[in-house]
């Protein structure tokens, strides 16, 4: 969209020239600092550096699942979830509940018996949060489809509201904490720096639960109709796809994809609260933006770049921010790409997203 | 039923609607404080929880500047609360009287003592000051983000609204020197009030307003009068050029751009003013509380601020106004109440309240308690699948 030529002809002219070289210079210039100060560091501490890339790693693929329900809703039906991140915060809560409370998962019990329960527990909160999904579009976003597009999002986020409070009222204020459900014991040492198995163990979950997701896109029938109404909804519809149960559906696999994220954050992590889902589903929404939003190996690639930014703004130890500053820093990130590049890494450039 | 309300409304001759009833309301709430006492209700809002929905019906008019006049969907709009408090905390205390700084400023404070260091100015004039820092701000975050499509909009507002209270959390450590205090906060901050050679020749006007004993009463005196200039600004600009502008950017912005009105430059007006607003309510509010901590700025007041403008009726300055006062009564008094009453702690759930309010408004009335009449239109052409321009040309 560009201003009314008759308002400045003197800064148009030299407006399309600047905007032309802005985008690069300013992402060669964020670029080049981030490269700056990692190399820095690795320079510095490579033993460090290592270590905590691959906890990034591993955080990146907790971002990568919940990043990937913000993108297929948002590919669908162009909403940007608000209450994703809160889906996910419930999810931790049921495998909390299911998993610690109910099956008394606290690490005691023997590999085969441990890795039968956990399966058991993440699918039950896959189920849940799912289901939960497709309720709360079916009551609250449905109806606003044709709506103002804003009213949905407004909509999105009191959603996002009730689901922390019920989880406020159900679970109190204070943090739930398991035991350590995954063995904390070092796979093996770089220096005086451990590498858990924990860390592994999480990569490992969540890699089949992404492969089972693509092939759920790329090859079934149900995928096809996704694609298809992301791609045209109106087209979709008169070659008879069933328009209504294909987002329905969308939003059942984002819920599941946020429940074993969240089954996996609070057997990882040890600990959940009742306001998780508001930073962290702010921070896997960048993710999501940051490799294109609707894309989903942009919201892999995305979410993974996040999770190694945030773990080594935290941890490393030469000219970072540091973790008191970690929100500002994903943020920038957020603003930086979508002022300058709103299609994201991957995105292709369209008229309307930008 | 609100819908025959208002054409009975319309029926009204012209003296009974726009002079005998507004200075009706207008003298019920300046003596408020007043008659307070005598109310034989219980319930009836406290000075303290009055003061506070001044604050937020500046917010609230502030906000539907940004958000109903010119459709842009603002969710960091604590940014500017938070800025113009600061302003207030900053230059109105002893802050810069610390080892970095050492600085010894004074314009005209109410009973700060010659001696005392730091930057001591006028808190009247830090009002004005804090707002058009706020209106800067606002165009400084403006600027770059404006272009943006109506929804990433508001996660780039959202993502400053948390940017900006995180920055001032860590500003005690500016590479070494210590500029807002961090999470201590500011505090005390010099007090309001018009100096005893004014109060000598008007004695209606305190020296100090923490002297008297009713001091609430003068706050509120003083948030109303600054709620009465933000009410006038509001609604001399919706019915100016520029707020024909905003609507017509909300309904189409391509069809506003053919006609010639500069997109960006209308979309930073919003913003600027709608910011001044926030940061002349921050500015109030830090001064009255006498403190200023980053904590009190989180993503939390800017969508109790939003769930007003909703609920009240975007675009509608009664509506928004209205919004504000049910709200920051619910808030601060109704709902302790109530849970008093049923013996659970309701305050704590509050914002699940809101959150339902929301949905619920959106759901079931998505124009508002007391819709602007285009914006009713609008919602329900869209709901109709009618055109929502021809709706609204038809409609008038």
């Amino acid at each position: 969209m560009r201003d009314n030529p008759a308002g400045s002809r003197a800064t148009l002219a030299a407006l399309p020239n600047f905007k032309q070289h802005a985008n690069l210079v300013m992402g060669l210039i964020v670029t080049g600092i981030v490269f700056v100060v990692l190399v820095g560091n690795a320079v510095k501490d490579w033993r460090q550096f290592v270590a905590i890339m691959l906890t990034g790693f591993t955080l990146g693929a907790m971002y990568c699942l919940v990043a990937l329900g913000y993108t297929l809703v948002y590919g669908i039906i162009e909403l940007i979830n608000f209450a994703h991140g809160d889906v996910f915060m419930w999810g931790s809560m049921f495998a909390f509940t299911i998993g610690i409370s109910w099956f008394g998962l606290d690490g005691s019990q023997t590999g085969l018996v441990t890795a039968a329960l956990v399966l058991v527990t993440m699918v039950a909160a896959m189920a849940l949060c799912g289901t939960g999904n497709v309720i709360i579009e079916r009551a609250v976003y449905k109806p606003l489809r044709s709506a103002p597009k804003l009213a949905p999002l407004i909509t999105a986020i009191g959603m996002s509201f009730i689901l922390q409070t019920l989880a406020l009222w159900r679970y109190g204020p204070g943090e739930r904490t398991a035991d350590g459900v995954f063995p904390d014991s070092r796979l093996f040492t770089i220096g005086i720096y451990g590498y858990a198995w924990k860390n592994l163990i999480v990569v490992l979950i969540t890699i089949p639960v992404l492969i089972g997701l693509v092939y759920l896109v790329r090859s079934t029938r149900q995928g096809k109709a996704m694609r298809a109404v992301a791609q045209d909804t109106d087209a979709a519809r008169m070659m008879g796809i069933n328009v209504n149960s294909t987002i329905s559906f969308t939003f059942l696999l984002g819920g599941a994809l946020a429940g074993a994220g969240g089954t996996l954050w609070v057997l990882w992590q040890t600990s959940t609260r009742y306001d998780l889902g508001f930073t962290l589903g702010l921070f896997a929404f960048t993710a999501a933006v940051l490799g294109g939003i609707g894309n989903l190996s942009g919201a892999a690639l995305g979410a993974f770049i996040i999770g190694l930014l945030q773990a080594a703004n935290d941890g490393l130890s030469w000219h970072v921010p540091g973790s008191s500053w970690t929100q500002s820093v994903v943020f920038a990130v957020l603003i930086l790409i979508l002022v300058f590049r709103p299609q994201g890494l991957l995105g292709e450039a369209t008229a309307d997203r930008a | 039923m609100t819908h025959r309300l208002s054409e009975a409304w319309y029926q009204l001759p012209w003296v009974v609607r726009r002079v005998v009833v507004p200075l009706a309301v207008l003298a019920l709430f300046v003596f408020y404080p007043k008659y307070v006492a005598q109310l034989p209700v219980q319930w009836a809002p406290q000075m303290g929880v009055m003061v506070q929905m001044c604050v937020f019906a500046m917010m609230a008019l502030g906000l539907n500047v940004v958000v109903g006049y010119a459709g842009l969907l603002d969710l960091g709009y604590v940014a500017f609360y938070a800025a113009g408090a600061y302003i207030a905390g900053l230059f109105a205390t002893q802050q810069f009287a610390n080892t970095t700084f050492q600085w010894k400023v004074h314009f005209l404070p109410v009973d700060v003592p010659q001696t005392l260091p730091g930057i001591h100015i006028s808190v009247w004039l830090l009002l004005v000051i804090a707002a058009a820092f706020a209106a800067l701000l606002g165009i400084a975050i403006g600027l770059p983000t404006l272009r943006l499509r109506g929804d990433y909009l508001a996660i780039v507002t959202l993502g400053f609204g948390e940017i900006i209270p995180q920055a001032v959390n860590n500003g005690d450590d500016v590479f070494g020197h210590n500029v807002t205090n961090g999470p201590n906060g500011l505090t005390p901050i010099d007090q309001i009030g018009f100096g005893t050679s004014i109060h000598n020749a008007v004695s209606i006007l305190p020296a100090n307003y923490h002297t008297e004993i009713n001091y609430l009463d003068y706050y509120y005196w003083t948030g109303l009068a600054l709620v009465l200039f933000t009410l006038f600004c509001c609604i001399r600009l919706r019915d100016s050029r520029l707020g024909r502008a905003w609507v017509a950017i909300r309904e189409d912005e391509i069809a506003a751009a053919a006609m010639g009105v500069p997109l960006m430059r209308t979309k930073t007006w919003a913003y600027a003013i709608g910011a001044f607003f926030g940061g002349l309510a921050g500015c109030f509010y830090a001064v009255e509380k006498n403190s200023t901590f980053p904590g009190d700025f989180t993503l939390n007041i800017s969508i109790f601020v939003l769930c007003m403008v909703i609920l009240g009726g975007m675009g509608n300055v009664w509506g928004v106004m209205l919004g504000a006062v049910v709200l920051t009564y619910l808030n601060y008094q109704g709902l302790a109440a109530v849970g008093r009453e049923l013996n659970i702690n309701i305050s704590l759930y509050s914002y699940g309240i809101f959150g339902g309010i929301i949905v619920l408004m959106m759901l079931l009335r998505p124009e508002g308690l007391i819709p602007s009449r285009r914006r009713r239109v609008e919602f329900r052409a869209a709901a109709e699948g009618v055109d929502v321009g021809y709706a609204v040309a038809e409609h008038e």
